[in-house]
C-alpha cells in the first residue's frame, strides 16, 4: 500500500458533502460562496473541492445557491455533540450524526 | 469532494485554478465607491445610484451572501414610524442613549428611527416578506391584523418586527444589479487614499488586493462609504472560532476601521470592550435559550419542571403575554442585538426584555432546578411555537440551512421534543440567556466593542468625503436594519458630495509603498504563514490589551506589536492569492491593534458601560471621564480629543433632533 505526505487539518475537514449524481459541475456554489472556499474540479462537470475547510462559515449560502440540491452541510463533529433532542414523552436523546440517524421530520418555514 | 480525497484520487495537488498575476494594476474611477458589500454597502450603493451617482462597490466576498447579514434576519429594529408604533424616533435616540449612558450614537439612532421603516417598506417592493400575507398567524399575540405586520419583544409598543428575512441580501443584491451597481467581488480592500495622502484630508480613492488573482486595485472616486461590517479576528484565530461558532466570517476583520485609521480619521469608542468575539462556543441559536430569535420559549429543568419569566423586578410571570411587555408600563422594550449594552450603572434597566427568574442560580445550586435546562416548546399553542420555530428561526441569519433544515433532516420535532440549552455556570443562564453559549470565552480575551468612526449628523467621518455606514464601522453599535438604514442614508450623503465635488489626487509615492508592502510576502519567500501571524498577534492583544490593562502593559504591547511588524511581518509566506488577502488582513491588525490600545492608553479611568477596567486607574465611570475621546493620527502623531456624548444635540447643533435631521439628511 502507498499513501500521500500530507498536512492534517486543525478542524473540520468536511463542511459540505456533494451528491455526484445531482451535481453538474456548474460551479454556481463556488462563486457565490463569500469565503471562497471552493475550487472549480480540475475535470469539468464534476463537483468542486474544498480547499479551505476550515475557513467554512456554515452560512449556507452555497446550498441555497445550487440548483440541483446537491450540497449538503455537514457541521464539525464539536457542533454536532452539542445539540441535543430530547424526545418529551419516552425521554429518548437524539442529535445530528447520531449513528442510527432519525427519521426526518420536515416542517415548513413561514412564507414559503 | 475534499482536498485530501482529490489528491488521495488522483496523486496530484490540484493547481490554483485562477490566473495569477500579482501586483497587475486596474484603475477603477468612480463617482462614489462603496468598501464592503454587506447589508449596508449594497443599501449605500443602491441609494447613491439612485440620487444619479455612478457607483463601484468593492467587497472582500461574493456580495450575493456576504457580510454578517448575508444569511437572513428575523428581528428588524428601528422601524419606529410603521403604523402601529407607539414609539418615536426621538424616544428610540434617547432611550438607546439612556441605556448605554451616552455611549451611543444618538444622531445615528434617531436617523434609523426616522427611516428605519421606509427602508424596509422598499425591500418588500423588492421581493421580502415583512407581512403575514399567508395569514399564518392569524389569532396569534404578534400580529396586527390590519397591516398583518409582527411584532417582537414588545406586543404592546409594537416597533420591533418580526420579518421573514432567509432572502434579504439576495433581493438587495438583485436591485443593485439591476440599477447596474458595478460590483467588483472578492478585492480585500487595505487602505483609503486621502488628497496629497495627507492625514484627515479628503478621501480620494482606496487600494486592493484580488483573492483569485493576487491582481492590484486602485480604486478612485470623488466620495466613499466604508461599511465593512465588525470583525473579530485579531483576537483571535480558530476554525472553531470564526466558522461555526461565529457571529461574522474571517472576511471580517475590522479592517474598515484599520484603513480610516491609517488615514487620520476620528474614532472613538475603541477602548470599548465587547461581550464576545466569535467565542469558543457554539453554533450561533443551535442551543436552547430564551432570548433574541428564541424569546420567550419556554424553559425547563432536567426532570421537565417549569422555569418561569420575570419581569426586570424580579416578579415571575404566569400569563405568557407578559413576556413581551415592559416591566414597566412607563417604558418600552428596545430589544436585544442592537449593540446596546444596558450597562447603565444602579439600574435594573427599565427597557431590557424579559429574562428567567433571576433566582435561578439560587436554585439550580440549593437542587431545586436541575441541570442541564431545555426548552420545551411543546406545550405552547400551535401558533406560538411557529412564531418562534417557522418564523424565527427558519429566516434568522445564519439559520435556514444550517440550523432549521439540518434540525429537519435529523428529525428535530418542536411539538414532541424539547432542545438542551448550554451548559454553563448557573448566574450566566440569568445573565445572559441567549447568547453566553455562542461567546464564552477563555479568560484574558480581548474582544472589541462597539468603537468606530466618529460620525456626524451626514453620517461623514471627520475625513471629507468619507461617509460611514452599517452597525459597527459607525460608533456605537446597531444591527441589522440600523446597517440597512444608515447604508441608504450614507449612500445619498455621498452622492450629493460627490455632485459638488470633483476628483482629488492621491500621492503616487503613498500608492507605491502601500503596494510594495502588502505584496511583501509575494516577493520574500519566507516562513510565516497567515494563520500563524494571526494567531501572534491575538496573543498580543489578549496579553496587552485584554484584562490586565495598565500604562506599562499598554505601551509594551505597542512595543511588541511594531516589533513582530519589523520581524514576523517581514518573514511572511503565500501559496496562493486566498492567503496573500488573508496575509494583507493580518498585515491590517499591526494598525488596528495600535489603535485599540491607543485608545485604552488614552481613557485613565475605568467604567462599567464600556466594559473597560485600567488596573492602575480603578476608579469606575469618574464624571470627568464621562466623554468621548476622538482619537486619529496626524503626520503619524496620536492625537487624542474630548468630546461630549450627547454632541449631537449641542454645539453646531440644535437640541431639536428633527431640525438637525431635515438641515442634514439631503431629503429629496
Ligand atoms: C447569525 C446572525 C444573525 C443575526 N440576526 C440579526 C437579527 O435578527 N436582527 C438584527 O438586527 N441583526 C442581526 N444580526 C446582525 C446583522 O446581521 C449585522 O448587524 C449586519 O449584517 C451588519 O451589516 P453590515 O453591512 O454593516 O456588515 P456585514 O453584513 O457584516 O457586511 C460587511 C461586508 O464588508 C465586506 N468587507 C469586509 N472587509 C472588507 C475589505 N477589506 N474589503 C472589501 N470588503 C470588505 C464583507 O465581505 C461584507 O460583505 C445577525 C448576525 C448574525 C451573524
Ligand atoms: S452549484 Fe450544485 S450543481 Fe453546481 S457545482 Fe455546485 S454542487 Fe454542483
Ligand atoms: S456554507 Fe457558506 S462559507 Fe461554507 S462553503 Fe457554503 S457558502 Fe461557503
Amino acid at each position: 500500500m502507498s499513501g500521500f505526505s500530507m498536512p492534517s487539518f486543525s478542524g473540520p475537514c468536511r463542511v459540505l458533502k456533494f451528491d455526484a449524481d445531482k451535481c453538474v459541475g456548474c460551479n454556481l456554489c463556488v462563486d457565490a460562496c463569500p469565503l471562497d472556499v471552493m475550487i472549480p474540479n480540475p475535470e469539468p462537470g464534476l463537483e468542486p473541492i474544498v480547499v479551505f475547510a476550515e475557513e467554512c462559515w456554515f452560512c449556507g449560502g452555497c446550498v441555497q445557491e445550487c440548483p440541483h440540491g446537491a450540497i449538503t452541510l455537514i457541521f464539525p463533529a464539536k457542533q454536532r455533540i452539542s445539540t441535543i433532542f430530547k424526545r418529551k414523552d419516552t425521554g429518548e436523546e437524539f442529535r445530528i450524526g447520531q449513528k442510527k440517524p432519525m427519521p426526518p421530520n420536515i416542517v415548513p418555514p413561514s412564507g414559503e | 469532494m475534499n482536498w485530501h480525497e482529490y489528491v488521495n484520487a488522483t496523486g496530484k495537488v490540484p493547481a490554483w485554478p485562477y490566473e495569477i498575476n500579482y501586483g497587475r494594476e486596474h484603475v477603477i474611477k468612480t463617482d462614489v465607491l462603496i468598501i464592503g458589500g454587506g447589508v449596508a454597502g449594497i443599501r449605500a450603493a443602491i441609494s447613491a445610484k439612485q440620487h444619479g451617482a455612478t457607483v463601484a462597490v468593492a467587497d472582500r466576498g461574493a456580495a450575493k451572501y456576504s457580510g454578517a447579514g448575508g444569511a437572513g434576519v428575523d428581528h428588524w429594529h428601528g422601524a419606529v414610524l410603521n403604523p402601529c408604533s407607539k414609539i418615536t424616533p426621538r424616544q428610540y435616540s434617547d432611550v438607546a442613549m439612556y441605556c448605554d449612558d451616552g455611549y451611543c450614537n444618538g444622531s445615528m439612532r434617531y436617523i434609523v428611527g426616522k427611516e428605519g421603516w421606509d427602508t424596509l417598506l422598499e425591500l418588500e417592493k423588492w421581493g421580502m416578506q415583512i407581512r403575514d400575507v399567508k395569514d399564518e398567524f392569524v389569532g396569534s399575540i404578534f400580529r396586527d391584523d390590519e397591516t398583518k405586520l409582527m411584532f417582537a419583544y414588545d406586543v404592546d409598543n409594537k416597533h420591533c418586527l418580526r420579518v421573514w428575512g432567509n432572502n434579504i441580501k439576495r433581493v438587495a443584491f438583485a436591485e443593485a444589479k439591476r440599477l447596474g451597481v458595478d460590483i467588483y467581488d472578492r478585492i480585500c480592500i487595505f487602505s483609503l487614499l486621502t488628497e496629497g495622502g495627507v492625514q484627515g484630508a479628503r478621501v480620494c480613492g482606496a487600494l486592493g488586493v484580488h483573492d483569485r488573482t493576487g491582481e492590484f486595485y486602485i480604486f478612485r472616486c470623488k466620495a466613499a462609504v466604508v461599511a465593512t461590517g465588525g470583525g473579530s479576528r485579531i483576537g483571535g484565530l480558530a476554525p472553531e472560532l470564526n466558522a461555526a461558532s461565529a457571529m461574522g466570517d474571517l472576511n471580517l476583520t475590522g479592517i474598515g476601521h484599520t484603513i480610516g485609521w491609517k488615514a487620520g480619521a476620528q474614532l472613538v469608542m475603541m477602548e470599548q470592550a465587547g461581550t464576545y468575539g466569535g467565542g469558543f462556543g457554539y453554533t450561533p441559536y443551535s442551543m436552547g435559550n430564551s432570548d433574541n430569535t428564541y424569546q420567550g420559549a419556554p424553559t425547563v429543568d432536567y426532570n421537565g419542571k417549569p422555569i418561569a419569566f420575570a419581569t426586570r423586578y424580579g416578579k415571575l410571570l404566569d400569563d405568557y403575554r407578559d413576556v413581551f411587555r415592559t416591566s414597566n408600563p412607563d417604558t418600552f422594550v428596545l430589544g436585544h442585538g442592537i449593540g446596546v449594552s444596558f450597562l447603565k450603572p444602579g439600574s435594573a434597566n427599565d427597557y431590557e426584555a424579559t429574562h428567567l427568574d433571576p433566582k435561578i442560580g439560587e436554585k439550580v445550586r440549593s437542587g431545586e432546578f436541575k441541570m442541564p435546562l431545555y426548552n420545551d416548546f411543546t406545550d405552547l399553542s400551535d401558533l406560538d411555537r411557529r412564531a418562534i420555530y417557522n418564523l424565527m428561526l427558519a429566516h434568522e441569519g445564519k439559520c435556514r440551512v444550517p440550523i432549521f433544515e439540518t434540525w429537519n433532516e435529523a428529525g428535530f420535532d418542536p411539538a414532541r421534543d424539547l432542545l438542551q440549552c448550554v451548559i454553563t455556570t448557573p448566574d450566566t443562564l440569568y445573565a445572559r440567556p441567549g447568547w453566553v453559549g455562542i461567546n464564552a470565552g477563555p479568560n484574558n480575551w480581548f474582544s472589541p466593542g462597539s468603537g468606530g468612526y466618529l460620525t456626524d449628523w451626514r453620517l461623514q467621518s471627520t475625513i471629507p468625503g468619507l461617509f460611514v455606514a452599517g452597525g459597527r464601522p459607525i460608533f456605537g453599535g446597531g444591527c441589522h436594519g440600523e446597517s440597512h438604514t444608515t447604508g441608504r442614508y450614507s449612500g445619498r450623503q455621498a452622492a450629493a458630495f460627490a455632485r459638488a465635488n470633483d476628483f482629488a489626487e492621491a500621492n503616487p509615492e503613498q500608492i507605491k509603498k502601500e503596494k510594495d508592502a502588502a505584496y511583501t510576502p509575494v516577493n520574500n519567500k519566507g516562513d510565516i504563514g497567515w494563520k500563524e501571524l494571526n494567531y501572534a498577534i491575538a496573543r498580543v492583544m489578549a496579553d496587552y490589551c485584554g484584562h490586565v490593562k495598565t500604562e506599562e502593559v499598554l505601551n509594551l504591547g505597542l512595543k511588541r506589536l511594531a516589533d513582530m511588524r519589523e520581524s514576523e511581518g517581514e518573514r511572511t509566506f503565500v501559496n496562493n492569492p486566498h492567503e496573500l488577502a488573508r496575509m494583507v488582513e493580518d498585515y491590517s491588525f499591526f494598525d488596528l491593534g495600535q489603535c485599540y490600545i491607543e485608545a485604552a492608553k488614552a481613557r485613565k479611568a475605568s467604567s462599567n458601560i464600556l466594559r473597560f477596567t485600567r488596573i492602575d486607574y480603578p476608579e469606575v465611570d469618574p464624571e470627568e471621564w464621562h466623554k468621548l475621546i476622538p482619537l486619529s493620527l496626524k503626520d503619524g502623531e496620536v492625537v487624542a480629543g474630548s468630546l461630549d456624548c450627547w454632541f449631537y444635540k449641542k454645539g453646531p447643533y440644535s437640541e431639536d433632533l428633527e431640525s438637525n435631521y431635515v438641515k442634514y439628511a439631503e431629503l429629496d
